[in-house]
């Protein structure tokens, strides 16, 4: 054994021998995975073409397993920015459970695994959106932007809105009007979801380093921006109704929650309050717009399976 | 970072490996319904 080599094993902690499966796991963010995986499959359902049951199962697989290496690979990256935050110090490269290498083989294995999966059983055009999904968050998102622009996640929320787009295309094999707008919902509501999270956990990010827009620009510009992202994405979320793409069960679905969101974000807007542990309007919108996309899309599957 | 006993990295590979077979044999089963469902 070289040299360097006994170094770095002196430097990692026990690392591959010691993490346990729960780890590698913890390592694709599950809990980000569930709303992925909603989202994808949704995109599937709502498309106008059925799919055969097993090949569908095998395209949510894939979104799942790239959504999963697309995690793991920020967290290698991130990993020194995770040991800053209470939030993320427990993952399993700050807690020391497990080392970086690992952490980058498994994900890029995992990635180049989902994609080839999608296009050897499923389609082309799938397994394309697919790797440019996991890219973006990668390269885009967790390398390029995360610690330069307080943009960060509004160019890079549009990796967290792929999935309705790969999983209409893995149905299809085309992309069409609707899983578009389906793209911009995601999209748009990025901003607001991730944004209010920063108002309440900002020192968290101040102390990493991370150029939120609360740290960089204050709460009172985030908070008009907030509302600001809102409207388009209120106005895209119910677009598909008048455009006559889905039915009435979704349009109006699409407008009690979509004016709910607004009202949260209105409350937030033109909140003053500065105390992090006060802030409950903006945990509350937070929460809710978590629920707004579960509810807005399992809408549009409801309002497919009716016209159907 | 105290290292871990060998028992507990005993264990943990041995979970670990269970984990990884129960997901080869899972994939065995979804590339045989893949071949048959392409095949329909």
């Amino acid at each position: 054994m070289n040299t360097t080599a006994m170094n770095t094993t002196a430097m990692e902690p026990a690392g591959a021998a010691t993490a346990e499966w729960r780890d590698f796991l913890a390592l694709c963010k599950p809990r980000v995975l569930t709303l992925v995986v909603f989202t994808g499959l949704c995109g599937m359902l709502a498309a106008p073409v059925s799919i055969h049951p097993v090949l569908g199962f095998t395209a949510m697989l894939c979104i799942t397993l790239g959504a999963g290496a697309a995690g793991a690979l920020n967290q290698w990256y991130e990993a020194d920015l995770d040991a800053k935050m209470r939030r993320t110090a427990g993952r399993p490269l700050p807690a020391g459970r497990m080392d970086r290498q690992s952490a980058l083989h498994f994900g890029v294995g995992l990635g180049a695994f989902s994609v080839l999966l999608m296009g050897l059983a499923v389609n082309l055009l799938a397994a394309a959106i697919l790797t440019v999904s996991i890219l973006f968050y990668v390269l885009v998102y967790t390398v390029w932007l995360k610690r330069r622009t307080p943009q960060n996640i509004v160019i890079g929320g549009a990796a967290g809105a792929f999935p309705p787009l790969i999983g209409w295309a893995a149905a299809t094999g085309r992309v069409e009007l609707l899983p578009v707008l389906l793209f911009a919902i995601v999209f748009l509501w990025t901003p607001p979801h991730f944004w209010a999270l920063s108002l309440f956990v900002r020192t968290d990010y101040a102390n990493a380093g991370v150029p939120m827009l609360p740290v960089v620009a204050g709460t009172r510009t985030t908070r008009a921006q907030i509302l600001l992202y809102t409207l388009p994405m209120v106005a895209a979320a119910v677009a598909p109704w008048p455009l006559g793409l889905t039915g009435a069960i979704y349009g109006l679905a699409a407008v009690a929650l979509s004016g709910l969101f607004l009202l949260l974000s209105a409350r937030v807007a033109f909140s003053q309050e500065a105390d992090q542990a006060k802030m409950k309007p903006e945990r509350r919108l937070f929460a809710y717009s978590i629920l707004y996309l579960f509810i807005l899309f399992g809408a549009l599957v409801a309002d497919r399976m009716v016209l159907a | 970072m105290n290292p871990l006993p060998d028992d507990e990295i005993r264990r943990r590979q041995r979970s670990r490996a269970l984990v990884m077979a129960l997901l080869l044999g899972a994939l065995v089963i979804l590339f045989y319904a893949i071949s048959i469902a392409k095949m329909a």
